[in-house]
């Protein structure tokens, strides 16, 4: 068993992004964001583009993603930004407030007594 | 659950995927020390083999979203693990597993936002390995409840731990073995019940605020 991204060198995490920096506070991909494919992988693609795209046939959170593909999670956040651009996924981000809404708490609440 | 695929895909076969209706991931981070049962705890009520991933941030606290920091080897790792509850047809839940240490803390707002709360798990062993996550809790008004794992060690009355941790009378204190699944469990809802009652009286959820 290997921790994920351990041994990757710099420069892999450099051509797996390109250099570019997306991963900001403008990368709207929480942790538990759950990312579905939109469409099927196209030969030639990206390795990483391709892998993403079979692990969300159905909804996968981006941190499932980045224990799946070994990678950190902030280049995960950028590789699916990329995908999102281009329309190939698509993004069911977490409902935040401020205040978690009373009936989500009673719904972890019934989940949690039937577990 | 299972896997409705039937394709051959290697990967697919150790994975149990989510009902195509989840639309809505909810965090509960578990927090403690080195060795306090925190992996133990999200393997009791995960659905999922615990799984592992990391996040990179450069020396000043900053997750990697520039390269540079990562080709200049200014960046260093912060690793945590992960297991998932499903809880209906939209709601699944996940838990983390978080070292309590300090440098993890620059990650906690890019990690853990949103997150519901927290369980802070004591090893009574090792009280103090507990006191920075505290903190860290109280200062950014995170809803957490504090769980002493069972280890067979000697035991304390429920005062003297929280006096120990130094601990608002208002923030449960519950005693738990991390490796029973019934166990953890009441450890979580009593966390949920926990956030509820903060959320249900404003008075007491802001002064959690203002600790
Ligand atoms: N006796 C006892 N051992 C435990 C309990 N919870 C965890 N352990 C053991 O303590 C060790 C460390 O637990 P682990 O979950 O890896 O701790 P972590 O570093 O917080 O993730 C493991 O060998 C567990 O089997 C408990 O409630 N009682
Ligand atoms: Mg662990």
């Amino acid at each position: 068993m290997s921790r994920p991204g351990r041994d990757d060198a710099p420069d892999r995490l450099y051509t797996l992004t390109g250099g570019r920096s997306r991963s900001g506070p403008d990368n709207p991909f929480d942790l538990v964001t759950l990312v579905v494919a939109e469409c099927d992988p196209v030969p030639g693609m990206q390795s990483e583009h391709t892998a993403i795209l079979r692990l969300t046939e159905r909804p996968t959170a981006v941190v499932e993603i980045a224990a799946e593909l070994k990678l950190p999670v902030s280049i995960t956040r950028i590789l699916l930004s990329d995908l999102l651009a281009a329309g190939r996924v698509s993004a069911r981000h977490p409902r935040k407030a401020a205040v978690p809404d009373p009936d989500i708490l009673e719904q972890v609440l019934v989940g949690l007594r039937n577990l | 659950m299972d896997s409705a695929t039937s394709e051959t895909r290697p990967a697919a076969e150790t994975r149990t995927p989510l009902g195509a209706s989840a639309d809505n991931g909810l965090k509960i981070v578990v927090v403690g020390g080195f060795g306090a049962g925190k992996t133990t705890m999200v393997r009791s009520v995960s659905e999922i083999r615990p799984l592992n991933t990391e996040e990179t941030m450069t020396q000043a606290g900053e997750a990697v979203d520039d390269i540079s920091g990562v080709r200049g080897k200014t960046a260093t790792t912060v690793a945590f693990d992960f297991g998932r509850i499903t809880l209906d047809s939209r709601n699944v839940l996940y838990l983390f597993g978080a070292p309590g240490q300090e440098r993890f803390w620059f990650l906690w707002d890019r990690l853990f936002s949103g997150t519901l709360g927290a369980v802070v798990l004591v090893d009574t062993r090792r009280i103090d390995d507990s006191w920075y996550a505290i903190d860290r809790l109280e200062k950014h008004g995170t809803p957490f409840i504090v769980a002493c794992n069972d280890f067979g060690g000697p035991t304390f009355t429920p005062q003297q731990i929280r006096e120990a941790l130094d601990l608002d009378p208002h923030v449960p204190l519950v005693n738990c073995d991390a490796r029973s699944r019934e166990s953890s469990k009441i450890v979580l809802i009593t966390l949920v019940e926990h956030i509820r009652s903060l959320y249900a009286d404003p008075a007491r959820a802001s002064r959690q605020e203002l600790v």
